[in-house]
């Protein structure tokens, strides 16, 4: 069943068109997230279905009400993490925690014991007493999700939880995500971390420049990926200049620079290294590696939204692993 | 839901935490305080400290309350936490209620001490304290209402203030504070008449020396239609504005 219903929002700032006829679903229980770039409209979908900003047109429904015109109801059901962590400067971590609840009519006793409840299971309960802006970014980030979910939400909406967060917190973050999803809470987020979203999402979103270019399941959209043969070339060059002359060479293959020195190659057959190998040393450029990848989201992301990985801010975290 | 609780913490939470903060509190206090003092140390008397004090008590109220109010949404608005009210599920009018409560009773305080120091020097028997008082809750919410309103058409704090000083000084001017409303030129007193503080610092001349020249229950109903216009267009403001 689906918690949350969007038909043909779009968002104009003064002509500009933000977001443009999107539509998507959020079932009960689910994680769904819609990864882009900068600028790509994801805060803006965002600020429209939490009641912060007008849509210019389309509809919105969440827990069958009308996401609007009763947004003031609606927002007694849903939580909000921005993508600033926007808590009260001069308060300490549990005062903000219980102010936050108090939002949301409930008791003394009830809210204290839910504030302390949460900083147990952030693991912020020493830092409690401390004031916010004496916090650390990603304790911040941690209380932040804990003001979020005080009141309980059905469905919890988090604006890049990650995003400037060390890989060892951003870690705990997603786990936290998880457990809040095994409990039943479904969950919208936003990200431009491609492995963020596989790792956490069922459904993903692309959105680039205010469209959904394409939306799937994971499991469906990581398939689809792996159709693709890929290899991956670290070239002692400059590897953009060489994007033209390979997709001449080698029509039928799909060739989309990583950085500076990294080249993919995707193909619907296994490829074969050695025409490659001559075309680089007739090109005189010198191959360091070159090695079979395994594809993931990342292709899809490349072959549907056309955008070159670094322009992503890419996560270091799951090199590293 | 218990909207009440909303309501209680907002106000409780401005208060603790800027209400009742060292520079605020001596913005609040010392200031309005220095300024008796110089007024009341310049008159030639008794009379001339009874003459002035509603000026300077409409002073205290109104530049404690448009200033603290430039504070407490200007500065929320942006470290953006104020978003968070924003998306909370209480209706605008309750939320900007609670937010502008804090200012107004800090307005009636700060109202409060020219009048503990004038008591010292001067006898204050006479005075009509149920109309003072009524007339000071009045001033209070209507300046603060000015100031709401000065604070939702700003994105700035120091925007709020030289904005803020453009209403405020012609109404020290204008009001009647200090100078006697028949005395003004026909057309700045036309302008007069437009400010609501005039009517607010008539009321307070009728109760404390009976020398006010409107009404008391029309300067009351003025008032109210001042309040009232203001946080409308406020809320108004921050509907087309803030909900972008
Ligand atoms: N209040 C506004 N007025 C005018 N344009 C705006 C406003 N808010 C956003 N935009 C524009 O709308 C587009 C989408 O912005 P949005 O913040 O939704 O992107 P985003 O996907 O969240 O990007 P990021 O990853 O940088 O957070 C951008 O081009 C932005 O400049
Ligand atoms: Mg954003």
């Amino acid at each position: 069943m689906n918690i949350l219903e969007v038909k043909n929002l779009s968002k104009n700032y003064n002509g500009f068109k933000a977001v443009k006829e999107i539509n998507f679903s959020l079932e009960k229980g689910e994680i769904f997230g819609f990864l882009g770039p900068n600028g790509a409209g994801k805060t803006t979908t965002i600020n429209m279905l939490t009641g912060l900003a007008r849509p210019s047109s389309g509809a919105i429904q969440i827990a069958g009400e009308d996401g609007i015109k009763n947004i003031k109801k609606v927002q007694r059901i849903i939580g909000i993490v921005p993508d600033e962590s926007n808590l009260y400067e001069e308060m300490n971590g549990f005062d903000n925690l219980v102010f936050c609840a108090s939002l949301y009519g409930m008791g003394k006793k009830q809210r204290e014991e839910r504030a302390s409840r949460l900083l147990e299971q952030f693991g912020l309960a020493n830092t409690g007493k401390k004031l916010f802006k004496a916090y650390s970014k990603g304790m911040k980030r941690k209380l932040t999700i804990a003001a979020g979910i005080i009141h309980e939400p059905q469905i919890l909406f988090l604006d890049e939880p990650t995003t400037g967060i060390d890989v060892e917190n951003a870690r705990q973050i997603r786990r936290l995500i998880q457990t809040l999803n095994h409990q039943g809470t479904a969950i919208f987020l936003t990200t431009h971390y491609i492995e963020e979203a596989e790792r956490l999402c069922h459904r993903i979103g692309f959105i680039v420049e205010g469209e959904i270019v394409k939306i799937g399941k994971t499991i469906d959209l990581l398939q689809e990926a792996q159709k693709e043969y890929i290899m991956e070339f670290t070239l002692e060059n400059e590897v953009e200049p060489l994007k033209e002359p390979i997709q001449k060479t080698f029509p039928g293959i799909h060739v989309y620079t990583i950085d500076y020195f990294h080249l993919r190659i995707g193909s619907p057959e296994k490829i074969d290294l050695m025409p490659f190998m001559k075309f680089f040393a007739e090109e005189k450029c010198l191959v360091r590696e070159a090695r079979i990848i395994r594809p993931s989201l990342e292709e899809v992301f490349v072959k549907v939204t056309g955008i070159e990985i670094d322009r992503l801010k890419k996560e270091k975290e799951g090199e590293k692993k | 839901m218990k909207k009440y609780i909303a309501f209680w913490s907002i106000l409780g939470k401005d208060m603790k935490t800027y209400y009742l903060k060292p520079p605020n509190i001596s913005w609040g206090i010392i200031f309005p305080f220095a300024w008796t003092l110089m007024f009341f140390l310049r008159s030639e008397g008794a009379v001339e400290i009874r003459e002035i004090l509603p000026g300077v008590m409409s002073l205290a109220v109104l530049f404690g309350t448009t200033s603290m109010l430039s504070v407490t949404i200007t500065f929320e608005r942006r470290s953006r936490s104020f978003e968070r009210l924003l998306l909370a599920p209480i209706s605008l009018n309750l939320l900007m209620l609670a937010k502008t409560s804090g200012a107004i009773i800090f307005g009636i305080l700060n109202a409060l001490l020219p009048v503990i120091i004038a008591s010292l020097v001067i006898d204050l028997s006479g005075i009509n304290w149920m109309s003072a008082i009524l007339s000071i809750i009045f001033i209070a919410v209507t300046s603060t209402f000015l100031g709401l309103f000065i604070s939702v058409s700003a994105s700035e704090v120091f925007e709020a203030q030289t904005f803020s000083n453009f209403v405020r000084f012609p109404m020290m001017f204008l009001g009647g504070l200090f100078l006697p409303l028949e005395r003004l030129p026909l057309f700045l007193r036309f302008l007069s008449y437009l400010l609501p503080l005039t009517y607010g610092v008539d009321i307070l001349k009728t109760a404390i020396n009976g020398n006010g020249i409107i009404p008391s229950g029309i300067s009351f109903l003025v008032l109210v239609g001042f309040s009232l216009f203001l946080f409308l267009m406020s809320i108004n403001n921050i509907q087309k504005r803030w909900i972008y």
